[in-house]
């Protein structure tokens, strides 16, 4: 069984349909490229996913249909959401932030021995575990992000653009961290990424959207050598 | 000397009625970016229901849980009923709503228990007690004793609770809260809950100093506002203080400032508000709103 699976999703906001018909699938544990250009529906599909947005068509999640289910719902299934533009509590603390991303969680010493484990993961947050959020550089912010959202154990991790503003050195560390989660707990993402390169370079498929349709589906490998996707996204 | 220590400890009794009800202000303010203009009325409504139980031969206690309790309740039915449809849409939406809910207790407060003032049961003893060789009375002691519990206990609830974490979450990015699972509507109800049960302690505990009437808290409420708006509405230990410093201040200057005495005692709130809004709109504690151009 799929871990989800999308069909025919159309989602608006207000009068103004966003989507027109995106498929989507994501195996268990594989990583799914999501590319296309400004505008063509990457944000708005993670957003779907996670009930913020009205949708018509299928999102099945591990075989349960998601329709109309709210975020918190959601998050509570098991669909981390490292959302566009992070969503850093700002005025928290480094490790509220951290806390809060355990939240649906019971085992209290699991999560503590999960929490260092990012601390040691990320040297910076435990550095600066005690500031408030809101003063941290993108870079950590972005990390913040993603540690608070596996804190959750999602079998699902949506990541919107994790690269967007980071300095080259700290995209590759952050990407080095998620090829790692990949492979030491299976956990199956969505990544949509403008760095189509780096992101086909994780992926194990993509797919690619254009003006809120799917238009072009693979393996990573193939898709990567399409001339369409080469000339627009790889840019050589 | 003696004179001037019990006008302090007085107004710090005062005060603390004040940061009851400004603390209710905040704690709303942070999670909705409104003023509640009801939240006093609220207040009031519940102090009735006190008075309605006592007066039924309920035992004073048991009377005041029970409205802490009604209290609790109501405010988390408004906030799910009247707030809930026009939240997240124009601010001003839901001022009017609360302005609303204003008239509608206010009103419906008179048409229950009628426009007569009513005499509230006394809390605490009455008389005075010898502190460091001066004389404070009881019931100033009582009441800001009863503040320290309840800043001490929402201090608790807030930074060393789940819950309390999740409402600050819900509070400042409802989006990313739920997105790691938090409830926001439940969180927005219960701070609603909470909001309401702080005024009605507000109201119990300033009842038995005035009259009870429907325009209990009238006054409170410009002194809450000025409390909140001097410490700075997006911080409770700003309201603390702030209302701290409007009860000390309201009681020296009706004091010792002959021109002022008791009539006129309320312009001090009242210059306070402005002094702010001019020289730190932010207020004392608050932080001021950065917007990036």
């Amino acid at each position: 069984m799929s871990l989800l699976e999308i069909e025919g999703l159309t989602a608006s906001y207000g009068p103004v349909r966003a989507l027109h018909g995106v498929d989507l699938t994501v195996g268990a544990g594989q990583v799914v490229a999501l590319l296309g250009p400004n505008g063509a529906g990457k944000t708005t599909t993670l957003r779907a996913v996670c009930g913020m947005v009205r949708t018509t068509g299928t999102i099945r999640f591990a075989g349960r249909d998601l329709a109309g289910t709210a975020p918190e719902k959601v998050a509570r299934l098991g669909i981390g959401h490292v959302p566009e533009g992070r969503g850093t509590f700002g005025s928290l603390t480094v490790a509220e932030n951290l806390r809060l991303g355990a939240y649906g969680r019971k085992d209290a010493a699991a999560v503590r021995s999960d929490t260092d484990e990012w601390y040691s993961t990320f040297p910076r947050l435990a550095e600066r575990r005690d500031q408030q959020a809101g003063s941290l550089s993108g870079g950590e912010q972005q990390m913040l992000a993603i540690a608070r959202a596996l804190l959750g154990r999602p079998s699902l991790l949506l990541l919107d653009e994790p690269s967007l503003g980071l300095a080259p050195l700290v995209v590759r560390e952050v990407f080095a961290v998620l090829g790692r989660v990949r492979a030491e707990r299976g956990t199956g993402m969505v990544l949509v990424e403008q760095n189509a390169a780096l992101a086909l370079e994780l992926a194990d498929t993509a797919y690619v959207l254009e003006a809120g349709r799917t238009v072009l589906s693979g393996p990573a490998a193939e898709i990567r050598t399409e001339e369409s996707v080469r000339r627009a996204y790889l840019g050589y | 000397m003696e004179r001037f220590l019990q006008v302090v400890v007085d107004g710090i009794a005062d005060g603390s009625v004040y940061a009851a009800l400004a603390l209710a202000l905040v704690l709303i303010f942070r999670s909705t970016g409104v003023v509640n203009f009801a939240q006093g009325e609220m207040a009031m409504f519940a102090t009735f229901v006190a008075w309605a139980l006592a007066d039924s031969g309920v035992p004073l206690v048991l009377a005041l849980l029970g409205a802490l309790a009604f209290a609790f309740a109501a405010g988390m039915l408004v906030e799910r009923v009247l707030i809930r449809p026009v939240e997240g849409g124009n601010p001003l939406n839901l001022v009017i709503v609360t302005l609303g809910l204003f008239i509608v207790v206010n009103a419906a407060a008179g048409w229950i228990w009628g426009f007569t003032l009513k005499d509230f049961p006394q809390i605490f003893p009455g008389g005075v007690a010898e502190v460091g060789g001066v004389s404070l009375s009881v019931e100033s002691l009582g009441i800001i004793g009863v503040l320290l519990a309840v800043v001490l206990v929402l201090w608790a609830l807030f930074t060393h609770t789940g819950i309390g974490l999740a409402m600050r979450a819900a509070a400042q990015s409802p989006a990313s809260a739920r997105l790691v699972g938090v409830p926001v509507g439940r969180m927005l109800m219960l701070g609603w809950g909470l909001a309401a049960l702080l005024g009605a302690l507000a109201g119990v505990l300033v009842a038995p100093r005035l009259f009870l009437d429907t325009n209990l808290m009238a006054g409170v409420l410009v002194y809450s506002f000025a409390g909140a708006a001097l410490g700075g509405f997006d911080s409770p230990l700003g309201a603390v203080i702030g209302s701290w410093i409007i009860g000390i201040t309201e009681g020296l200057a009706g004091t010792y400032v002959d021109a002022i005495g008791s009539d006129l005692k309320v312009l001090v709130p009242l210059t306070i508000i402005v002094g702010v809004l001019l020289l730190r709109p932010s207020g004392l504690f608050g932080s001021p709103e950065v917007t990036r151009a």
